[in-house]
């Protein structure tokens, strides 16, 4: 049963997260150890959100990838902050027209892979130019305050814990349902392992990869919207972090970069990792260039000790 | 075959566009000094650009280059200014640490974005150390190499032409370079006629690593200061260069003429773009749409040679 | 020089618990033809590997020319002592050319001038082999059809640069290719072995064994259970050698076809003969390798210019590229093609699918403890077992196979054969491309197809080797 229990990849993630916090504590003395824990749910979430996108995205095999992910956020954002204009009554208008906005980006990038014959990882980042540019285009010099109602539901806490983070739970376990139990989620799997062989075993390639982007950019959607939420305004820039923390997070969680395996838990156990690594090199007082290294070096030690993908 | 070869003329006729393009929007450019101005930074990514190619040959990414290209430009402002032996030896020491990734990756099987992910926030963090804010100072050699007035032909273009017909011979037409294309191809097939998956590998990586310091002094030299940021697009610019000459990410499917012309292409996109006017807005994205359109090119080329 | 080339004692090897070798002698005399039969997992592929330098063995010893081998057999030492081996897998590089595929296994072919020696090799032996190949040196190997890979790769493996040639192992080398090339190249073994090379032919076809090899070693369970002169064994005795006995199977008298049409198509690339397949027919698609039997059955699964009645299933012929999924367990690839008939309320039904699996588990005779399983603990001939497995369990009227049964052992195959045959009296509709002419005794009617053509269409009584061969090469002849 341990024995068991250890092979699952997404173990090591969490050990990495829990050992972090450990070392943190130990460090402040056992100061702010819940603070922490708090604010590492809450900062990630948004990264779980785009990590479980990126997930399935990354599981239907090598070489896709969706660059997209911080432009969409960007748009996202702004265009819900621009169409609610910080009126509450218009917030149901805004969630839907930032999300049909990224669902768009989502159909864009399929339709580049699809009809262009493009590489996803060529066809997203250059969709992500397009889309960024669309942004800072609509979103020009703007600073509007998200409507009340959106900031509470992204900062209030239940028991200490964000309730942003009860949802992200249920989103999860959702995804987790969705890939063992549902024709698409097991034709994500198949696809993964060999596009050829699904299609020759009658599942419908095209409208598996076709609904996996666009769902990578619905959620990225929902992210730049509770993120506008969050952080009271959209900025040109709120996307930027995410295209490595939401690829980082899928591969240190144990979803195979080969495609075909995919592992809901360890997603949250690579985003709170990441968010607690930051948050002990900041007590530490490292610097920034320390911090960055260190960074870095257990990106490598986790992906290391996690082993690498058995030969096919 | 014609269209094979018509996908193979691809890259170049794309550059040829872009480059009438630039032309007509801009006449002045037709000149030994625009061409110059417009091409210099196209040596530097064109090398990177290399560096990427080879790790893509052995169907690996890397996603450290550009931050590793930014610690070069670092190393050469400041310790190689200083003390050129210790200079020399840190980025002997830079290429050798490629290696070791290279075998760190090809032993325990690792897939190499994550690797390299994690080695960008390496490469990043150590040239911060070195240089906290843009500074230090090109040596003068570096300067004046990378502004030599060379006669008739702009010294950017003799460059690329030297990189792309160097490396061309060495991995296209070398009984050598026969093996690192197989790696990619079919590295079990590789492995059972007797060669050394890890020495190949190793060797790739070394070679991504000599043209990344390479790549990183270049820029130094046009740029005259060092600035651990200076190459974060690079990333981008290497994998988008490679593909746009004609490259695979699977399957050892490279051209190096290809990769250096890609390197052009891009360098070229940016200027054309400002002699355009369009709105800062915008910039960024008709960059994704010229990407688009040559890619979108490619793709009905190579439609048409399946389907015959 | 010693009367042997190369030979094997007590040569064991272990995969965890599974015992692959178990003590092989093995004794290859210079010159002679060496026939190796067994069923799928009788232990020929891991005792090639270990003869390739590919796998070390956990014990036993290596003597190559009289001596003991002192140093470790890598695959770079098999290299250098002169034995080679073409692999059931491809071992190409898809993005070389066939000279530059020359080169990986020559280490001297180096320095200037390198590429036109390999070029001169290559041809020079494609010729001497295979006159009329159609291949040139300078083409790339993912440019060539399968059949003229496979022959480009056994060339080269015959390419003689600075270390004479010991032993040449053939693993399967006629499963891609046609009736004639396959007749090229075993008499060229015989040319080659006379010479003073030797050959180990290994072939699921007792024909080509028998006709060819000089002597015969029967593996089972990973130890050699019989050692013989080819002219000692008969068909039937080296199958009962083989652990299963030969069955006489001839189908019946032709039975009654159905008026109900189920797939009418005729090929895309070319001929204006069309293919018809009624209900409960196996109809078969033969003629040369890679005559466009494959793109019919792809036309009539895409259902491009063909009129199908009713829902369409495929088992692959390469199961590694088109058929079984890596990650997953039996149960699992079983169950793929029926995912939408097991839901209930839009999710997949776990427990009807566990069913599902477990009750095909049980009608193909996959021999697993556990349907849980990973797919790659299976045989080949049991992951194929699965494969058809997934097929017939869908809710498919017509299913499409593409040569399904290239390197399954006998005895599977007999199996299967049943369960299609009793299949097709139930109602189904089988179009099956074969490249073994004695599986077409199995059809009802099959179709030859010559250049993407459908050029002849026999009944079952006329379902010979000599008529197809006559339909396939008609043209040729004249």
């Amino acid at each position: 049963m341990m024995a068991k229990l250890l092979r699952q990849p997404w173990v090591f993630s969490f050990g990495a997260a829990i050992a972090v916090w450990l070392t943190t504590i130990a460090y402040t003395g056992g100061q702010g150890a819940g603070a922490i824990l708090t604010a590492a749910l809450s900062f990630a979430t948004f990264t779980i959100i785009v990590g479980l996108g990126q997930m399935m995205v990354i599981t239907t095999g090598p070489g896709n990838v969706d660059l997209s992910i911080p432009a969409t956020i960007t748009l996202a954002g702004v265009v819900a902050m621009k169409v609610m204009d910080e009126d509450t009554g218009r917030m149901a208008i805004g969630i839907v027209a930032a999300l049909g906005a990224a669902t768009l980006v989502g159909i864009f990038n399929y339709g580049l892979i699809r009809l262009l014959r493009i590489p996803p990882i060529i066809a997203t980042l250059s969709s992500s130019f397009l889309v960024l540019s669309t942004a800072i285009s609509y979103g020009r010099g703007i600073r509007i305050k998200p409507p009340e109602p959106l900031a509470e539901f992204a900062t209030t806490r239940l028991f200490g814990i964000p309730i942003m983070a009860f949802a992200v739970l249920a989103i999860s376990v959702g995804m987790a349902i969705v890939l063992s139990r549902t024709v698409y989620g097991r034709s994500v799997l198949a696809v993964g392992q060999n596009s050829r062989a699904a299609w020759l075993a009658g599942l419908n390639v095209g409208r598996t990869r076709f609904l996996t982007y666009v769902l990578s950019a619905f959620l990225a959607g929902i992210c730049g919207i509770l993120l506008s939420g969050f952080s009271r305004g959209a900025a040109l820039n709120m996307g930027e972090e995410f295209l490595l923390a939401s690829i980082a997070t899928v591969v240190i969680g144990g979803t195979s970069v080969a495609g075909g395996r995919a592992n809901v838990p360890g997603i949250w156990g690579a985003a709170l990792f990441m968010y607690l690594l930051v948050t002990m090199l900041n007590t530490f007082g490292a610097s920034a260039g320390i911090r960055l290294i260190l960074t870095g070096l257990m990106i490598i030690g986790v992906i290391v000790a996690a082993g690498g993908e058995e030969q096919r | 075959m014609n269209r094979r070869l018509l996908r193979q003329a691809l890259p170049f006729l794309t550059l040829a566009v872009v480059l009438a393009a630039t032309f007509y929007v801009q006449p002045r450019t037709m000149s030994y000094f625009g061409l110059n101005l417009m091409l210099q930074y196209a040596v530097p990514i064109a090398l990177a650009t290399i560096a990427q190619m080879f790790i893509i040959t052995v169907n690996d990414l890397d996603l450290s280059i550009g931050p590793f290209v930014g610690l070069v430009s670092c190393v050469g402002a400041t310790l190689l200014l200083d003390n050129p032996l210790l200079g020399i030896l840190a980025l002997l020491a830079l290429i050798a640490a490629y290696g070791a990734i290279g075998a760190l990756i090809h032993i325990r099987n690792l897939p190499s974005i994550v690797v390299t992910l994690g080695l960008s926030f390496v490469w990043l963090g150590i040239a911060v150390m070195i240089l906290p804010s843009p500074g230090g100072k090109a040596p003068d050699w570096l300067k004046a190499l990378m502004t030599v007035q060379t006669p008739w032909v702009p010294f950017p273009i003799i460059a690329a032409i030297v990189i792309g017909v160097v490396v061309q011979l060495a991995l296209m037409y070398s009984s050598w370079g026969v093996i690192a294309r197989g790696a990619g191809g079919n590295p079990k097939a590789l492995s059972r006629a007797g060669w050394s998956m890890l020495k190949t590998k190793v060797v790739m990586y070394m070679l991504a690593g000599f043209f990344g310091v390479l790549s990183g002094l270049a820029l130094l030299g046009l740029t005259t200061s060092g600035d651990a940021h200076v190459a974060d697009r690079y990333t981008l610019y290497s994998i988008a260069g490679v593909i746009l000459g004609g490259g695979e990410f699977i399957g050892g499917r490279v051209s190096p003429l290809g990769a250096v012309v890609g390197a052009l292409t891009l360098a070229l996109a940016g200027s054309f773009l400002i002699f355009l006017r369009i709105s800062p807005d915008w910039q960024i994205g008709a960059q994704g749409a010229i990407l688009i359109i040559v890619l979108a090119l490619r793709a009905l080329v190579t439609y048409g040679e399946q389907k015959r | 020089m010693s009367s042997h080339a190369i030979r094997l004692d007590g040569v064991e090897k272990s995969f965890g618990a599974v015992r692959a070798l178990a003590g092989v002698d093995l004794t290859v005399a210079a010159g002679e033809c060496l026939g190796l039969v067994g069923h799928n997992g009788a232990g020929k592929s891991t005792l090639m590997h270990v003869l390739s330098g590919n796998l070390t063995p956990s014990a036993g010893t290596l003597s190559i020319g009289g001596a003991p081998y002192s140093g470790s057999w890598t695959a770079a030492a098999a290299q250098a002592e002169g034995v080679r081996c073409v692999f059931q897998e491809l071992s190409l590089c898809p993005n070389l050319t066939v000279a530059e595929n020359v080169r990986i296994v020559h280490r001297s072919l180096k320095g200037l001038g390198w590429k036109n020696r390999a070029r001169a090799l290559i041809r020079q032996k494609l010729d001497e082999i295979f006159p009329n190949h159609g291949i040139s040196p300078d083409d790339e190997i993912a440019d060539l059809a399968i059949g003229q890979r496979q022959m480009a790769e056994i060339a080269r493996a015959f390419t003689v640069t600075d270390g004479a040639l010991r032993l040449v192992i053939l693993d399967e080398p006629t499963s891609s290719l046609d009736a004639v090339t396959a007749q090229q190249l075993l008499a060229y073994v015989k040319t080659e072995t006379a010479r003073g090379t030797s050959i180990i032919l290994i072939s699921h076809l007792l024909g080509e064994i028998l006709s060819t090899a000089d002597r015969i070693v029967v593996m089972k369970d990973g130890k050699t259970v019989a050692d013989r002169k080819a002219a000692d064994f008969t068909r039937n005795s080296l199958v009962a050698a083989m652990g299963s006995e030969a069955r006489e199977h001839r189908r019946g008298e032709a039975r009654k076809a159905s008026e109900e049409v189920m797939v009418r198509a005729q090929p895309r690339s070319g001929g204006t003969a069309s293919l018809e397949a009624r209900k409960g027919e196996i109809i078969g698609l033969t003629g040369l390798a890679g005559h466009g039997q494959t793109r019919m059955l792809l036309q009539i699964y895409e259902r491009r210019q063909a009129e199908v009645t009713g829902k369409l299933a495929f088992i692959a012929g390469d199961r590694q590229s088109d058929g079984v999924f890596n990650l997953w367990s039996i149960g699992r690839n079983i169950t793929t093609r029926s995912l939408s008939a097991l839901r209930k309320g839009g999710f997949i039904d776990l427990a009807a699918e566990e069913r599902l699996a477990e009750e095909w588990k049980v009608r193909m005779a996959i021999r697993t403890p556990d349907v849980d399983n990973n797919i790659l603990t299976l045989s080949g001939g049991n992951q194929q077992k699965a494969l058809f497995a997934r097929a017939l369990a869908s809710d498919a009227a017509i299913i499409l196979m593409d040569d399904p049964m290239r390197g399954v052992d006998i005895g599977t195959k007999q199996e299967v054969y049943a369960m299609i045959r009793a299949e097709a009296e139930k109602g189904r509709t089988f179009i099956w491309y074969t490249t073994e002419i004695e599986e077409l005794t199995h059809c009802d009617r099959a179709y030859v197809f010559r250049n993407g053509a459908i050029v002849a269409s026999l009944g079952s009584d006329e379902l010979t080797e000599e008529k197809v061969l006559q339909a396939s090469f008609a043209e040729h002849a004249a």
